[in-house]
């Protein structure tokens, strides 16, 4: 592309991601706690209730169902609400309205209704806010019928398919990696989307497939480049969205390295890396050189403690010795 | 009863003055409701029905004394007993039974059944089968309404159970800081599942809607005049942009719980306090109003109920010749 990109913060992607889409289609209201004075407890929101008034950005009391429940009710009627749920931790109190309202009253109505809402929530451990505001709950959503979950990763496609999610018809989670916030990446000018269900190939490899979603992106590029120096070409990938999920791109990928990692920030146990080398296996099984390695969040509650929680997360240097350990 | 006192009162209604069309048009929607659970108390028990089905016998007067005071454009949510709200709403009992049949011209494709009929095209924004599942979407809907200053009001109906909920106190919360043009009906039947009132609930229902500056009103729901006033009072103020308000309605459901809650299973209520309900049937109340006011003779209420149960009848042929859904309808409308 010959257009010169500027460079965001993932952060400032998704505020211009909703101020532009606010600015397109006055259906867009958002509400959430503290998202409108306070700009949201990660800044994520700053500037929009002063751009739109408090009409379309409002405070809410801390109530995360009641919330949900009422960006249920105005989608149905034509409203197309975006709701902050503060932290992916938060989500449980609202698993009602999400999973038995939202995600299935579409289907219920033998498709007289559609439920056109995002719900944005951060999610990923490091922040030392141990074991309530930490979690990685995505998975979840993923196995609800209904859903469609998104995570990304760089600011280029944190805007892009932000705007992919507020212009589809179906409840979307939307859930931001809440330690990359300040990461910094090239963006493209002007109004662009980005489909749910398209994955990325962040670098081309020969050698190993690594499959990363949100904040795993970078230990994974990180742990590439190091192998990059062994001669050894990893594929990275990132499919972005969860539900749905690129499975052609996944597959094609472990077909022609024959290696494949994947690594996600969720618990491992039942997780979405289970899932992706289930269907890596189904896809490619007779291409397989090993079977599918995984590293997700370790199968307990996150620690306070730096030191334990470092433990518990997949880091590049897990990543970099899992990759050789499969190839040797 | 208001906690409000600067609440304008809809000064020039008297129930009383209405004219002969709504009463009698009260009568035919309440006789509707009756034949029409009576009839899937029939096609349950001769296995022609499955799934589940909580029958709203005894309540008539509260689904049709609320919807009578709604325009066509406004919204209602209902319930797991939702068959009546349907049906005052203007739903269609063709369509109501093919779904309860699961046939594909039913209301939701077959896909929904009795807990979750939904018809957008009459502001029936579904029943629910999640116990206060209803009270968020009625309450975003009025937000809705709020926003886009339709002057459309939202009604939600929910039982007694749902006001040990936490929803309950979320939504309203933000009914009432908002002002959301949202109608909270309560019908009180005394018992959620097989659990009284008394043994679930700690002080009353009206005071945890004024607990949040929630004007309310209790009223005889087994008296559709009791009601329709009530309702007429919430939908004022909830057109006016006087926000939400409350209205506890008292009554009792005759049948179980559900098809499978008959006779002495459970043995949580007597046969006296059934007969003493049942003595106070919403129907033949307002039949007897009728009658003595003079609005009608026994004939004319027997031919609407002969019109009801010939509406009923052909709309159960309707259901039975209907198709099953094609199987692969199974994968359709799971996405937008």
């Amino acid at each position: 592309m010959s257009t010169p990109k500027r460079t965001i913060t993932i952060r400032e992607a998704i505020n211009e991601a909703l101020r532009e889409e606010m600015r397109r289609d006055p259906k867009i209201f958002i509400m959430g706690e503290d998202i409108g004075v306070a700009g949201g407890v990660f800044k994520v929101t700053a500037g929009l209730l002063d751009e739109f008034g408090p009409e379309r950005v409002f405070d809410t009391p801390i109530a995360e169902a009641g919330i949900v429940g009422l960006a249920i009710g105005a989608a149905m009627t034509g409203m197309r609400p975006i709701v902050e749920i503060m932290f992916s931790d938060f989500t449980t109190l609202a698993s009602d309205q999400i999973v038995n309202q939202a995600a299935k009253l579409r289907y219920m109505s033998g498709g007289q209704c559609k439920v056109p809402m995002v719900i944005r929530t951060a999610m990923g451990a490091r922040r030392r806010a141990a074991a309530q505001h930490s979690q990685s709950l995505h998975a979840w959503f993923a196995h609800i019928p209904g859903l469609k979950v998104v995570l990304p990763a760089t600011p280029e496609d944190a805007k892009g398919l932000l705007k992919g999610a507020i212009r589809d018809d179906n409840p979307v989670l939307f859930m931001e990696p809440k330690m990359m916030y300040s990461q910094k990446g090239p963006i493209p000018e002007g109004d662009y989307t980005i489909p749910l269900g398209v994955g990325r190939v962040h670098r081309t490899g020969k050698d190993a497939t690594v499959i990363c979603t949100s904040s795993m992106l970078y230990p994974s590029l990180e742990a590439a480049d190091r192998l990059a120096a062994e001669n050894i070409q990893v594929e990275v990938i990132d499919p972005r969205t969860i539900s749905p999920l690129d499975d052609e791109l996944l597959i094609q990928s472990a077909r022609k390295t024959g290696h494949v990692l994947v690594v996600d920030e969720g618990y491992q146990s039942f997780g979405v890396t289970a899932e992706i080398a289930a269907r890596i296996m189904q896809g490619a099984f007779n291409y397989l050189d090993h079977p599918v390695r995984r590293l997700g969040a370790a199968d307990v509650p996150v620690p306070f403690s730096p030191s334990l929680e470092d433990l518990t997360i997949p880091s590049a240097d897990r990543i970099y010795s899992t990759i050789k350990d499969m190839l040797t | 009863m208001t906690a409000k006192a600067s609440i304008p009162e809809l000064k020039t209604l008297d129930v009383h003055r209405l004219s002969d069309e709504i009463y009698l048009e009260m009568y035919r929607r309440m006789v509707l409701i009756r034949k029409f659970e009576e009839a899937v108390y029939d096609l349950y028990s001769r296995g022609i029905m499955s799934g589940l089905a909580h029958l709203y016998t005894g309540m008539e007067a509260i689904a049709v004394g609320v919807c009578m005071a709604l325009d066509a454009s406004d919204n209602i949510t209902s319930t797991h007993r939702g068959h009546g709200h349907l049906l005052a709403k203007g739903g269609d009992p063709r369509r109501m039974f093919a779904e309860l049949l699961g046939k594909e011209s039913g209301y939701n494709r077959g896909k929904g059944g009795s807990m979750h009929i939904v018809d957008m095209s009459l502001g029936i924004l579904g029943a629910n089968g999640i116990v206060a599942g209803g009270l968020g979407i009625a309450t975003g809907a009025g937000l809705s309404a709020k926003i886009n200053r339709e002057g459309r009001v939202s009604v939600a109906f929910f039982g007694d159970g749902a006001l040990n909920e936490g929803l309950f106190y979320e939504v309203s919360n933000m009914a009432s800081l908002w002002k959301l043009p949202v109608v909270y009906v309560l019908e009180n039947n005394q018992y959620g599942e097989y659990t009284s009132y008394k043994r679930s609930t700690a002080g009353t229902g009206l005071a945890r809607a004024e607990a949040m500056g929630i004007p309310t009103r209790k009223v005889d729901g087994n008296d559709v005049l009791d009601v329709y006033q009530a309702a007429c009072w919430g939908v004022n103020l909830a057109r006016s942009g006087e926000g939400p308000s409350f209205i506890e309605c008292q009554t009792y459901r005759w049948r179980g719980h559900h098809m499978g809650d008959q006779g002495d299973t459970y043995g949580y209520r007597t046969q006296e306090e059934i007969e003493y309900w049942r003595k106070l049937c919403p129907i033949n109340r307002h039949r007897e109003y009728i009658l003595q006011k003079k609005v009608a003779s026994t004939g004319t209420l027997e031919k609407i109920e002969n019109e009801v149960q010939s509406q009923i009848d052909q709309a159960i042929e309707f259901a039975k010749d209907a198709s099953y859904p094609d199987p692969s309808e199974v994968f359709q409308d799971v996405y937008a």
